[in-house]
């Protein structure tokens, strides 16, 4: 009887509660919500490349290097030989490998060379192969498949003429050798949706009148010459690497940063990915801070709202101390209200939280190329809701204990 | 000829306020014996609220002693005391008697909740409300309603259900018909005597209005039982 007084005096209450337990519910909502999406960044960061088992650069920081060779962030400040490149390959550890020339660019999206065995090794999302949505995998030297977003943003089709800049603010360019689309690839979430990519040759091709940046006056190639050259790089950014066994990984590391003729470097790209993830993560505890606090202003708003009904509400409580309610009643009776609120409060939010997860999911994964899973509450948020509960209820001791010295000071005679 | 024990008796009581000092209030002698229905007149101001208090225990005497049932309730500790109320005291106020959230039945049955020994005195709780409302002159189809949505004169009428039920030894009642009209006034009065007197239960019933006399057993001014003195500090 006495939980069923308690409801009965809060939905006497309603418009007040409703919206405390709104404020409550909004910001169980926006902690689980930042849980939900820091862990699916996470997954999805991890899920950017997988399946390769070195990545191999001009000596550099690993982070810098799965940095610009992975995500497209940065430029390299070095890069490898054709030499060092086919020196690796000819090793007998290597099961495979495929360059990657980058610092070129296609408006705001980066372009990058590679062989065609690219789209065979390069995998995502725990082993996930690239696939074409539209058109197929470049196969002319002037042929350029571009990811997801480069279609979308630019609204680009298959069969439609590219321009590639050269260097990464475009500038200056490659006007004179125009590529045409051949193929637009499937969403993967990962930095190649945002990925122009031609063949090896090609970036050489570009380059053909270029020297240090710059356009040598006055020359110009024509495209039939260039089709005839030797395109054969002399450089490129970066090489993944795929061994024959997984034991061998650490021996091809070493023999690649012990490397004579040039100063070289190989990440394992999982170790590379918690490391940026460290540096990530900082900003991940900023978010959940300030997700935390968001709870605990509800929490004392709560409180406020507790505080400020206990002088509307002193004929109540004189009422069961005159019914023989000891104050420690009066006092349970504010506990027991409070952790009801906080209870409906966090479970709203849960709900709230499902039904916007359910509804923004795909826009997400469009937008963001994140996607979250829609999975049962795990055992950490389960954990947030009862704390949530016995914050309010211990937050709402405070109110409790003047209401429990007003009980004890009134007794049960109270002139209003 | 045997007297029976009195159901309250007061004996040299005084009571100092906190933090008030020099207004006390001294009883020297009050009785009231089994099923009497005795009037307590005086004007406000006089020390009723403060007699009330002490004699339902949410207030103790400095000194002196409070007995109800044949219990001192000044050697009882403050958590016993709230029992010993609920078991042996019902309670009705001037106004705003009930919870106005809760159904009629709840209040009624409210005191029970914290008075087991009276609550076992019922075998049926919800018929037992009942047959009071229907006896107190309740339609029986507000036994569900909330409280809040009666009428000022069914609310006293609920209340004194709700002192009646489990039949407590003392009733009191403070100012429960000043808010009433004269005409129901007389009525709740009735309807509460032919409770009370069914079950021998004493009414001690506090107000400012003589008019009221006739109908109880006994009169009292508290002016003549009470000594209030005040004083500058």
């Amino acid at each position: 009887m006495i939980l069923r007084l308690a409801l009965g005096s809060l939905l006497a209450r309603a418009l007040t509660v409703a919206m405390t337990v709104l404020a409550i519910a909004l910001s169980v909502m926006l902690f689980l919500g930042v849980e939900k999406v820091r862990t699916g960044a996470k997954a999805s960061f991890a899920d950017t490349i997988s399946g390769t088992d070195l990545i191999v650069g001009a000596r550099t920081g690993s982070v810098q290097l799965l940095l610009y060779s992975v995500f497209r962030i940065g430029a390299a400040t070095n890069n490898m030989t054709w030499e060092s490149y086919q020196d690796i390959a000819a090793r007998d550890a290597v099961d495979w490998i495929v360059p990657i020339s980058l610092g070129d660019s296609h408006r705001q999206f980066r372009v990058m060379g590679t062989t065609a065995a690219f789209f065979e090794r390069y995998k995502y999302r725990s082993g996930q192969s690239l696939s074409v949505r539209d058109g197929e995998v470049m196969d002319d030297l002037f042929d350029a498949t571009i990811g997801a977003d480069v279609a979308e943003t630019l609204g680009y089709g298959v069969g439609d003429p590219i321009v590639v800049a050269h260097g990464l603010a475009s500038f200056s360019e490659h006007e004179d050798q125009p590529f045409r689309i051949s193929g637009i690839l499937e969403k993967t979430g990962t930095p190649i949706d945002r990925t122009v990519i031609v063949s090896l040759e090609a970036i050489e091709a570009i380059h053909v009148d270029w020297r240090s940046g710059a356009q040598i006056p006055g020359q110009s190639t024509p495209v039939d010459v260039i089709r005839h050259m030797e395109l054969q790089p002399a450089a490129i950014t970066a090489a993944l690497v795929g061994v024959k066994g997984r034991l061998q990984v650490f021996g091809l590391q070493r023999a690649i940063n012990d490397y004579g003729e040039e100063p070289l470097l190989a990440i394992l790209p999982g170790v590379a990915l918690q490391e940026l993830w460290q540096i990530v993560g900082i900003a991940e505890t900023a978010l959940i801070a300030v997700s935390a606090m968001v709870i605990v202003t509800a929490l004392i708003g709560m409180m406020a709202t507790i505080f400020s009904s206990l002088n509307e509400r002193r004929r109540e409580m004189a009422i069961f101390r005159a019914m023989g309610a000891r104050p420690r009643v009066i006092f349970a009776l504010l506990v027991l209200e409070a952790a009801v609120i906080a209870a409906i409060g966090a479970l709203l939010g849960l709900i709230l939280l499902y039904l916007g997860l359910y509804v923004a999911q795909p826009l997400i994964d469009s937008a963001f190329g994140l996607w979250i899973p829609v999975d049962p509450p795990t055992l950490r948020e389960v954990w947030v809701l009862v704390g949530v509960i016995l914050a309010g209820a211990i937050v709402s001791m405070v109110p409790a204990v003047r209401a429990y010295r007003m009980s004890l000071a009134d007794g049960m005679i109270v002139r209003i | 000829m045997n007297e029976p024990a009195p159901v309250l008796e007061l004996n040299d009581v005084r009571y100092r306020w906190p933090g008030r000092a020099l207004f006390e209030l001294h009883v020297p002698q009050m009785a009231l014996a089994q099923g009497e229905t005795v009037l307590l007149l005086g004007e406000s101001g006089s020390g009723k609220s403060t007699l009330l208090s002490l004699i339902c225990g949410t207030i103790v005497a400095q000194s002196g002693k409070v007995s109800v049932a044949g219990t001192d309730i000044s050697s009882l500790s403050s958590g016993k005391r709230d029992r010993f109320r609920a078991e042996q005291i019902g309670l009705i106020f001037q106004q705003f008697n009930l919870l106005p959230f809760a159904s009629v039945q709840d209040n009624i049955l409210l005191p029970l909740r914290f008075a087991p020994d009276r609550a076992k005195r019922v075998a049926s709780h919800g018929d037992e409300a009942d047959r009071l409302c229907g006896d107190l002159g309740l339609p029986r189809d507000l036994m569900g309603a909330r409280a809040g949505t009666l009428s000022v004169g069914q609310q006293q009428r609920v209340a004194a259900a709700r002192a009646l039920i489990g039949t407590p030894p003392l009733i009191v009642a403070d100012e429960p018909t000043s808010s009433l009209d004269a005409a129901t006034q007389v009525a709740f009065l009735d309807v509460l005597f032919a409770q009370s007197r069914t079950n021998a239960t004493t009414v001690l019933m506090v107000s400012h209005d003589a008019r009221l006399a006739d109908q109880f057993d006994r009169v009292i001014q508290i002016a003549d039982i009470a000594k209030t003195t005040r004083g500058i500090a």
